[in-house]
């Protein structure tokens, strides 16, 4: 990511764009500390988006009477009035010399013009999106230790992935913490065991599995963590339903049909097959049939015919696994 | 004479409107105009031509002739042109509070003919609780010269405080040969596509009208009919749960996506898109994304209700599918809806109870309680069809 940009001179302008807060703010501290670098006497002047007025950039940037460098980081730039966007695209094709500037925007439509304009201006240009992907996250947990002089096992990385979830800032927290705790050169499992436990993020799929597989004391903690981390329980009962579904499908499919054919007639990729089919042990189509019920009374429970969404589900979450035994 | 002839089999619903109508003619003559008063409440079974009674009323009120249903006012009010009659057809789920109070402070305004200004509101009960709450003023001391005529399938409907201040038209289901007749005699239909397509529709002249003169209406009958003998088991089941779902959701794209497009571009152009000259840019000018979010949302709420009906109707086919069988169990003497069917109403009737055959019939209403109550589609659907199935 940015940690190896460089500390040399800064560019006259950076535009950071991204929704990553974290990224973002250490973008920022690092074009600052790069100033610094050459001159300790810099002045920063933080700004917010929407309370910059016209002509503020102007008098900030205007050079000093001892020709002192400082630095403008404007935040939110989204928020900028159309006039005071151009005060700034306008600057971004001529800058001062003392003056570095900084602007951060989110993304998104809303001051687009500022960003084609500066971007079009040659500023330097830093992204910075939220890591979606997991292999993404570990690759920064990764990162993130090293930083701080320290190596880690893939199975450590993923296993502190697990129990305090996607949130960068989080995550950097947590693995400046592991690395301050932990003796030696490498971070490995046990090491993060001791200070982590549980999941922090369960989806609704994790807890339909369990369900739909009879573990029910998993289920229910499962189910108490998706929603204490914010699930909808709308989202819990959909997925509840599409993992009876598919088992509905595959258990009613013609016994003739085997592997890749199964799945086209199904509609299914094969491994979700393969899945669902080691899922059907022990379900029989009553089971099925009324556990498909429990979670269609449960979706109207949630949507405002029952008093307490969570209770609605724990409820359909054992009418699912007692109806699995009862074949 | 004239425009109550059309309704049919509504004959004492039009002996009502006739003799209010001569009220209303007297009152405007002075006189104490029995029979008129300035609130009606149409209801009646879906298909029995609430809005065409209100109608028929209106144009009643309108015609120097008490609805001749040849001169102008008649017929302005059947294409939907008179100026004095406002016409309120909810298109979303719902009427919200704010179209009401606009359309009240319509409503207040003097006749510009001179006679009566009419407010028709359809599908009354789709207003809010907060809609009929701003209407209860309006209709219990209108304007001397406003009538209001609401209609809704039953007057349970509608709010006790808006029942109360209105007097209640009730209709009745016309019977199979009343609506055959119109048929054969109105949209020149063979006698026995129109007889199928009445008993079929159980009265309700619309659903008659469309499998009459729509091949593909009388298709997705057929489908839907066929579902009860599909279900031998869970995967059939929830298969057929999922066509039925998806038929419906391209019935409804179909529907509405002509509309839309149309919508959207006339709305752009208003903000200004396309538009060339001083002073302008060609995107939109300041205002227009926030009106296309306001459209988006009315197009979606519309295409939703879409949804709801096409698969309302669908479980309505079903629930007479299932009365047919009951009536053969018990061997009453009615007519049957499905007759087209009767293998399969006979094979279901002597191989399963009529306690079984009620609880399916519960099962469908329940679906149909459950996605009134905006439950997914799918699962409710998926758990009526599981109850349907035949062990």
């Amino acid at each position: 990511m940015l940690l190896g940009m460089a500390a040399s001179d800064p560019a006259p302008v950076t535009l950071i764009v991204g929704d990553e807060e974290l990224l973002a703010d250490r973008a920022v501290g690092e074009v600052i500390a790069a100033v610094r670098a050459a001159d300790p006497a810099a002045e920063t002047h933080d700004l917010v988006g929407g309370k910059v007025e016209p002509g503020e950039l102007t008098r900030l940037a205007s050079p000093s009477l001892f020709g002192d460098r400082s630095v403008v980081v404007v935040r939110s730039a989204h928020d900028l009035a159309k006039e005071v966007i151009a005060e700034f695209v306008s600057y971004a094709a001529r800058p001062a010399e003392e003056t570095t500037l900084v602007l951060v925007h989110p993304g998104g439509v809303k001051g687009k013009a500022l960003v084609d304009g500066v971007k079009k201006a040659g500023a330097q240009v830093v992204a910075v999106a939220k890591p979606t992907k997991p292999a993404e996250r570990l690759a920064f947990v990764k990162a993130e230790l090293k930083r701080a002089g320290r190596t880690v096992s893939g199975d450590a990385a993923s296993a502190l992935l697990d129990a305090v979830g996607s949130d960068l800032r989080e995550l950097a927290a947590a693995c400046s913490q592991l690395a301050f705790d932990t003796p030696g050169k490498v971070i490995d499992e046990a090491a993060v065991a001791r200070y982590h436990r549980g999941r922090a993020e369960v989806s609704g799929f994790t807890v339909a599995d369990s369900a739909v597989e009879g573990r029910l004391g998993d289920a229910l903690e499962q189910l108490r963590w998706a929603l204490a981390t914010g699930t909808a329980p709308v989202l819990l009962v959909s997925a509840l339903a599409r993992s009876l579904r598919s088992l509905a499908k595959v258990g009613g499919a013609p016994r003739n049909l085997r592997g890749g054919q199964l799945a086209s007639h199904l509609g299914m990729p094969p491994w979700q097959v393969t899945r669902v089919q080691n899922q059907l042990n022990g379900w029989g189509p009553d089971g099925i049939a009324r556990a498909l019920q429990a979670v269609a009374a449960a979706d109207e429970q949630v949507k405002g015919g029952g008093a307490d969404p969570a209770y609605a589900l724990e409820r359909t979450i054992q009418t699912i696994v007692a109806s699995r035994t009862g074949r | 004479m004239g425009v109550f002839d059309d309704l049919v089999g509504q004959e004492r619903a039009a002996e009502t409107l006739r003799r209010a109508a001569a009220g209303a003619a007297e009152l405007l003559a002075g006189g104490p105009g029995t029979g008129m008063t300035h609130a009606w409440l149409f209801t009646g079974p879906p298909g029995s031509g609430r809005e065409e009674a209100a109608r028929a009323f209106a144009a009643a009120l309108f015609c120097p002739d008490r609805g001749c249903g040849h001169c102008d006012m008649c017929h302005q009010v059947m294409v939907g042109s008179h100026p004095d009659l406002e016409t309120v057809r909810p298109q979303g789920l719902s009427y919200g509070v704010k179209d009401t109070r606009q359309l009240i402070l319509r409503a207040a305004g003097a006749p510009t003919l001179g006679r009566w200004r009419v407010v028709l509101f359809e599908d009354a009960d789709r207003a809010t609780e907060g809609a009929s709450n701003a209407l209860l003023k309006a209709i219990e001391e209108p304007p001397p010269r406003t009538v209001w005529l609401l209609c809704a399938p039953s007057p349970d409907d509608m709010m006790i405080t808006i029942r109360s201040r209105c007097r209640v038209v009730t209709l009745v289901t016309p019977s199979a040969a009343a609506v055959a007749h119109v048929l054969a005699t109105r949209e020149n239909v063979p006698p026995d596509m129109a007889e199928f397509a009445a008993r079929a529709a159980q009265g309700h002249l619309g659903r008659a009208r469309r499998l009459a003169l729509d091949a593909e209406a009388r298709g997705r009958r057929e489908a839907v009919l066929a579902i009860p003998a599909s279900l031998t088991g869970v995967g059939e089941c929830v298969a057929a749960a999922e066509r039925l779902v998806k038929t419906a959701e391209d019935e409804a794209a179909a529907v509405t996506a002509a509309l839309n497009e149309s919508e959207t571009a006339e709305l752009r152009k208003v903000y200004g898109e396309g538009s060339t000259g001083k002073g302008l840019s060609r995107g939109l000018i300041r205002g227009g994304a926030g009106a296309l979010k306001d459209l988006e949302d009315r197009q979606k709420s519309r295409a939703t209700r879409t949804k709801r009906d096409v698969i309302d109707a669908a479980l309505l086919d079903l629930v007479a599918f299932y009365r047919d069988v009951l009536a053969v169990q018990f061997g009453a003497a009615v007519e049957l809806a499905g007759a087209d069917r009767r293998a399969d109403l006979d094979a279901l009737a002597r191989s399963s109870a009529p306690e079984e055959t009620l609880r399916r019939i519960d099962a469908i209403m329940l679906c149909r309680r459950r996605l009134a109550a905006n439950v997914n589609p799918q699962m409710a659907v998926e758990a009526m069809t599981l109850s349907l199935r035949r062990p």
